[in-house]
């Protein structure tokens, strides 16, 4: 492994070797500099950087028997590391890591998570109806969702598709969408559409048309384009060609990602009523506010229940599919 | 069931007696399971839609979705770029003030950083004893049910619950992401070490390798690669995830986001956006950009 490794770094030319090598040490530097300030930790945290980078610019040139020289590059391995351990120093000064609360307050996690371990079962009543809410809202979200994102992933896979302009609008756009956090997008949709199941149902249906559209314009970009270009060159429009060339082989795939994207969306709408946007997200956050473990502990037993379930289904249909 | 079918009618051999348009009219029709589908299917929609029903908009809808717009279209840029009274972008160019777009961006990013690294390090004492090709059957079990709890309970509940514990401030961000990482990241460890080729390590125990060189040679090579890539595909979750967190006052963009939605001050929702967005594309491609690299050795 290593071996190959470096005579595929020794093919890069020099130039290149020592900009890269430059970039990453100016970045670790930067990042000790900047987040700790000019402290001796931070200089000396420089210093192998520098030394690290100089490491991996070395090259040693070896004299074989039959009179022939080989260069072996110096590795990027510790220049990577002490690029890690900068950036982790940064983020630690950036977030306030401090190991010693959780030492000091850990208990109270555990006088907490107790509580969640003894669910309140009284509870049970009131959480079915939300749980029921967050099931429906998921259900509905997966089937709109993947639904339209079917034409879409269409237009925005390569193959099928000859007009790179519309291909590239999609996907930029897909991107776009899939970059938009679940929770915002149904903040959104609490804001526009009023509180309630519509309003997660929305932010359900547009995290699920990213999502399987990104999945499915990447299988349909690797079918057998074969039956399809028979199919045109008898005379069929793209749309027959397409329905009867393509759709038997994308079908299975497209059906497994629906089922993949219901097991995530359950997850998902779970959280959604944080922001007001229907299902349990609301419970939970009424009993973490009245400091009600145990009734948490039944919301999120409720919740393991039925996502256990729903993904043992699930399996054992994309199982059956592939 | 089809694609049997399918194989069959391809299997026949060119000058077969067999007549391929009557095979092709009494193919085995599967319509009875089909429509089974599509009514259990469109049963569920229709039991989902009675209780999610549109009722119009909210009473601000329009404005909202007008404001939101207007925030993407003309975001304030001042909490992007240092400007100067005109307007004018001055150096250091970007603002780096605490308030400003990039500051949250970066601590965002350090939350991610942080717990993912934290996450990838726990996972993997814990799916070495949930894999039962190392461990007996039950032991894997007891750590697979583990594991599952800690995926079921959904990162806002671990972040509301560490809050009690750090206070609401980044590193709760960071302790929460470090938990909830490690049930994906364990999941995949697992599959990773499953698919260990053993057959290197029966070869290396007959080359006289001892223990420590096993591991070094046979499964080190083997399992590092896929750790990594696990590690960084989390990372790239992670940070979606972590814009999240802000909301409920764990660190990152999301307080101050979450704060100018409900305030309703649109042009600074429109800046946080754009950075969130700029931001995510950054990391989607380095991400895919490392694991291809990882995947081709």
């Amino acid at each position: 492994m290593s071996k190959t490794k470096q005579k595929d770094a020794s093919g890069k030319s020099l130039a290149s070797r020592v900009i890269g090598a430059v970039i990453m040490a100016a970045a670790g530097v930067f990042c000790a500099l900047a987040a700790l300030g000019v402290t001796p930790v931070s200089i000396v945290l420089s210093a192998l950087t520098v030394c690290a980078a100089l490491h991996a610019l070395h090259t040693r040139t070896m004299k074989l028997k039959n009179g022939k020289s080989v260069v072996q590059p110096g590795s990027n391995g510790l220049l990577i590391g002490m690029l890690l351990v900068d950036i982790v120093a940064a983020s630690a000064v950036l977030t306030g890591f401090d190991f010693g609360i959780i030492m000091k307050r850990g208990n109270q996690f555990f006088v907490i998570l107790q509580q969640i371990f003894q669910p309140d079962f009284n509870y049970f009543p009131k959480v079915v109806d939300p749980l029921l809410d967050t099931i429906k809202m998921s259900i509905l979200g997966s089937v709109i969702g993947a639904t339209l994102a079917l034409p879409v992933s269409v237009i925005a896979s390569t193959n099928i598709n000859r007009s790179g302009v519309t291909v590239w609008a999609q996907r930029i756009l897909l991107m776009i969408i899939r970059t938009l956090p679940t929770l915002v997008i149904a903040k959104f949709a609490a804001l526009i559409f009023g509180l309630g199941t519509f309003a997660g149902t929305v932010a359900i249906v547009i995290f699920t048309f990213g999502v399987v559209s990104k999945m499915m314009y990447e299988s349909i970009e690797t079918i057998d384009m074969g039956a399809f270009e028979a199919m045109e060159s008898f005379g069929a429009n793209k749309f027959q060609s397409f329905w009867s060339a393509c759709m038997p082989q994308i079908l299975p795939t497209y059906l497994s990602y629906c089922l993949y994207a219901l097991e995530m969306n359950i997850r998902a709408a779970a959280i959604l009523g944080y922001v007001g946007a229907g299902g349990l997200g609301l419970l939970m956050d009424e009993r973490i506010g009245w400091r009600d473990y145990r009734g948490l502990g039944m919301v999120l037993l409720a919740l393991f229940v039925v996502v256990l379930i729903i993904e043992q289904t699930s399996q054992y249909l994309r199982k059956k599919l592939s | 069931m089809e694609k049997q079918t399918k194989v069959q009618n391809n299997a026949l051999p060119r000058d077969s007696k067999v007549d391929i348009l009557a095979t092709y009219l009494t193919r085995p029709r599967l319509w009875w399971l089909y429509t089974l589908i599509v009514l259990i299917i469109f049963a569920l929609i229709s039991w989902s839609g009675s209780t999610v029903q549109y009722k119009g908009l909210a009473n601000k809808g329009v404005e909202v979705a007008k404001g939101i717009w207007n925030g993407l279209v003309s975001p304030d840029r001042s909490l992007l770029f240092t400007l100067n009274e005109e307007g004018a972008i001055v150096s250091p160019f970007i603002n780096v003030t605490p308030e400003g777009v990039p500051y949250q961006l970066l601590q965002t990013v350090a939350i991610a950083v942080l717990g993912t690294l934290i996450g990838g390090v726990l996972a993997i004492p814990f799916s070495f004893l949930a894999c039962d090709k190392i461990v007996p059957k039950w032991v894997a079990l007891i750590f697979n049910v583990f594991i599952l709890l800690i995926r079921t309970i959904p990162s806002l509940v671990w972040a509301l619950v560490w809050i009690r514990v750090t206070g609401p401030n980044a590193f709760c961000g960071v302790v929460t992401q470090s938990v909830c990482s490690i049930g994906m990241i364990c999941k995949m460890y697992i599959t990773a070490i499953e698919d260990i080729d053993t057959r290197i390590l029966e070869s290396l125990d007959a080359a006289g390798c001892n223990g420590f060189q096993k591991i070094r040679y046979g499964m080190l090579p083997q399992i590092i690669p896929n750790f990594i890539s696990t590690v960084i595909y989390r990372f790239d979750i992670n940070v979606k995830d972590a814009t999240t967190l802000g909301i409920v006052g764990a660190g990152g963009i999301g307080a101050a986001l979450i704060q100018c939605i409900t305030s309703s001050r649109w042009s600074m929702v429109g800046s946080y956006l754009f950075g969130m967005i700029l931001l995510m594309i950054v990391i989607e491609l380095f991400s895919t950009y490392v694991r291809q690299k990882l995947a081709r050795g």
